[in-house]
């Protein structure tokens, strides 16, 4: 490599990062630490049933009882789980009623944000696009959720949890903790006990939802986490689209977010899951950022399908591993994933598919791109039991380093116990090299722009994946996440 | 229109070129001959602003203007091409995408408005056919398992896509067979133009059969030994570069 090259690597530099301001409202917020008396704080602030308080206190007792894991190939020194609020909402004398109602303060975020509520205005202005029903977390509790009474006519539920905990009991006691059980790691089991607010969405037998669904994510107060937890069940041949996005404003200190999502696809039925996660990663030096610690997983029943799309920029931390459980015969499993990890930044993702039906397919696509002085890690799972005939798996792990200090590992998994099973992988790893960019150059593009095709092209596969009027903001924000990574 | 005077420039440390001259204006094609080693595609890179080479020595002005404070894009922008002995391939960008960014920056660089996509299509069909060009190449990734010759023809539909003040051509014929040969030179042919300039780099005369230059220079061991017209070539072709070699062996090792 070139001289210049290590000069210019020098110069890297933090784009700005476009999320980080903090809105100024007062905010209910609770006391730091974490005992049983908070567990059921927070229970009673929710005003839960008690068989909710005894799930909570349940995940609780058994999260006492565990370790934080270690096997990530991630490096942060220990979390002090007595430091941090579990509880933190921008006070409003009631969710509102209508949107007209919501505190200008938050309105004032919303719009910074981008993000609107407001049923009468398409998105972004481009005609013909689908409505979008927006359901706005910041940080411990749902501030509001748009086109409620529109899906309503479908019989689609799409509320906060809080508020399915108290009008749909029977769904949510019936679904919750089926797929993630509260036990099942150590930060799934700590968001059993304090999750506060987070998605719910019910899907009717055989209805298409006419809408894309989406749940925006913000943390605003200081020293506080975050743990949302979402539910989504599809019943019987049903379809839903649901996106996420997240962002988080700067701060000096790390900020845990522990999130579970758990995806239900009945028989026939098809959940498509795309997150755009923007997570505040930290100065160039490493100082600050969120901790992304995530337990995401579906279960498609037979003929069903579960599909994630994730595109990763954010956090300084990325510990997410979104999963298919490919239970009923002929269930397709996919997870189109696209992490990007510059300065700092550490990532470890990648998937798990579990073939138990017979006939099942997965698909696993994963793009990881490493500049800076970053680590990119890749960990897959691909299981085939048994009783899985004719399964079949195909995965393809891409990384992409640009400069020569950052890092791109893989470790796929595989167990097969089915010898009816196909199970195929393939990786690649490059580089942005000098005499590609020169290329650029020499014909005119600079080298940001370059960068950015560059990087677009080869995500390609996964961008394609993502609902149209989220893929040109993820295309924008891969180009701004790696921008100054390269002279 | 481009300067080079008592040109030096190094790589590692070790010196490359030794102080070169050349004056070149519109409309003309220089040939530049040598060995293998003398510096001919030193000097193609340096004209382009690769950042390997650095310079120790002389100027080059292009237009009036300090080439060689210009960044490379910077460069490309004012007129300047390079069609590359070995063009690179560029996975998961289409030539499609890749010409419209570079046709758009050249302009925005001129104070033009972007092209219009139906204007830039209409484009890409006349130059393709110009350069015998399949347009289903358009939709595949830049040079992205195209064959030596195709790669060489890309290059030169770029040139056309791109409308060069200057076109330096650093062994574009390396590596071709005849007939790939014929179709890049007729290419380059169509491209001439009494605005435009050429520096066409060549180890073998064979291409200047078919890119017929106004003037022929020798570089060797970093200078340029000898100039001369069309007929300069024929002699190299006929007695070898061995006979520079000895002419000049001893003048550059005093």
């Amino acid at each position: 490599m070139a001289r210049e090259e290590f000069d210019i690597l020098d110069e890297v530099v933090t784009s700005e990062y476009k999320y980080g301001f903090v809105t100024d409202i007062e905010q209910d917020i609770i006391p730091i630490g974490l005992n049983e008396g908070v567990v059921r704080m927070i229970s009673a602030k929710k005003n839960e049933p008690e068989w909710m308080l005894e799930w909570r206190l349940k995940a609780y007792r058994h999260w006492l009882t565990m370790r934080e894991p270690t096997w990530q190939n991630v490096t942060f020194p220990p979390i002090d789980y007595q430091a941090v609020s579990y509880y933190a909402a921008p006070k409003q004398s009631a969710k509102p009623q209508s949107l007209d109602e919501i505190d200008p303060e938050l309105r004032a975020t919303l719009d910074k944000l981008g993000i609107s509520l407001d049923e009468q205005k398409r998105i972004t202005g481009v005609e013909g696009t689908p409505r979008i029903a927006v359901d706005f977390v910041m940080d411990s509790v749902s501030v509001a959720t748009s086109f409620k009474e529109k899906l309503k006519e479908l019989g689609v539920v799409f509320c906060s949890i809080s508020e399915a905990i108290q009008e749909h009991p029977e769904l949510v006691k019936k679904y919750i903790s089926t797929v993630v059980p509260t036990n099942d790691n150590y930060f799934a089991a700590l968001n059993s006990a304090v999750f506060s607010d987070g998605s719910f969405c019910y899907i009717p037998k055989g209805v298409r939802c006419p809408m894309e669904l989406s749940t925006y994510f913000r943390i605003n107060a200081e020293n506080t986490g975050q743990f949302e937890r979402t539910l989504l069940i599809a019943d019987e041949g049903s379809y839903v689209s649901y996106l996420e996005g997240c962002t988080a404003p700067m701060r000096d200190e790390h900020q845990l977010h522990a999130a579970v999502v758990e995806l239900i696809a009945l028989d026939g039925a098809e959940i498509k899951y795309s997150t755009v996660q923007n997570w505040y990663p930290g100065d160039k030096n490493g100082k600050g950022g969120i901790y992304n610690f995530v337990t995401k997983r579906g279960v498609a029943h037979k003929n069903a399908k579960v599909s994630w799309t994730q595109v990763e920029t954010g956090s300084a931390i990325t510990w997410k591993y979104p999963s298919v459980t490919l239970k009923g015969d002929n269930a397709v499993g996919e997870f189109y994933s696209v992490a990007v990890t510059n300065n700092h930044q550490q990532a470890d993702t990648g998937t798990k598919m579990i073939h138990v039906g017979k006939n099942t397919k997965s698909r696993i696509v994963s793009k990881g791109i490493s500049a800076g002085r970053s680590q990119n890690s890749y960990r897959g799972q691909v299981r085939v039991n048994k009783t899985a005939d004719n399964a079949r798996n195909f995965s393809q792990c891409d990384s992409l380093l640009i400069g020569d200090r950052c890092g791109a590992h893989t470790f796929p998994y595989i167990e097969v116990a089915n010898t009816t099973a196909t199970v195929e992988h393939e990786a690649t790893t490059s580089k942005i090299g000098e005499d590609i960019i020169f290329y650029f150059n020499q014909r005119g593009i600079d080298t940001e722009q370059a960068v950015a095709m560059i990087v677009n092209g080869y995500a390609k596969e996964v961008m394609n994946q993502l609902p149209m009027e989220f893929a040109v903001e993820a295309q924008k924000l891969l180009a701004i996440s790696l921008e100054g990574s390269v002279g | 229109m481009l300067t080079i005077s008592n040109l030096q420039a190094a790589v590692e440390g070790k010196e490359i070129l030794k102080g070169i001259d050349l004056q070149i204006n519109k409309g003309e094609v220089h040939a530049i001959m040598g060995p293998n080693g003398s510096g001919k595609s030193t000097l193609a890179a340096v004209l382009a602003g690769r950042e390997d080479y650095e310079i120790t020595g002389g100027s080059v002005t292009f237009e009036g203007e300090d080439l060689l404070e210009m960044a490379p894009e910077e460069r490309a922008q004012a007129g300047i091409f390079l069609a590359f002995q070995y063009p690179v391939e560029i996975p998961g960008v289409s030539n499609t995408n890749f010409l419209r960014a570079a046709v758009n920056e050249v302009r925005k660089a001129r104070g033009l408005e972007p092209m219009e996509p139906k204007d830039f299509l209409t484009t890409i069909r006349e130059k393709a056919a110009l350069m015998e060009i399949d347009q289903t190449m358009m939709s595949r990734s830049v040079n992205e398992g195209f064959s030596g010759g195709e790669k060489k023809r890309n290059e030169i539909f770029q040139m056309a896509m791109l409308d060069p003040k200057l076109a330096v051509l650093d062994e574009t014929d390396s590596g071709l067979d005849i007939d790939a040969l014929k179709i890049v030179a007729t290419g380059v042919n169509k491209l001439r133009s009494p605005e435009r300039a050429f520096v066409v780099i060549t180890h073998y005369q064979r291409l200047l059969d078919h890119i017929v230059p106004d003037f022929v220079h020798v570089l060797y061991k970093g200078r340029i030994v000898k100039s001369g017209g069309k007929e300069l070539a024929h002699e190299l072709e006929a007695k070898g570069y061995d006979w520079i070699k000895a002419e000049f062996a001893e003048e550059i090792a005093s």
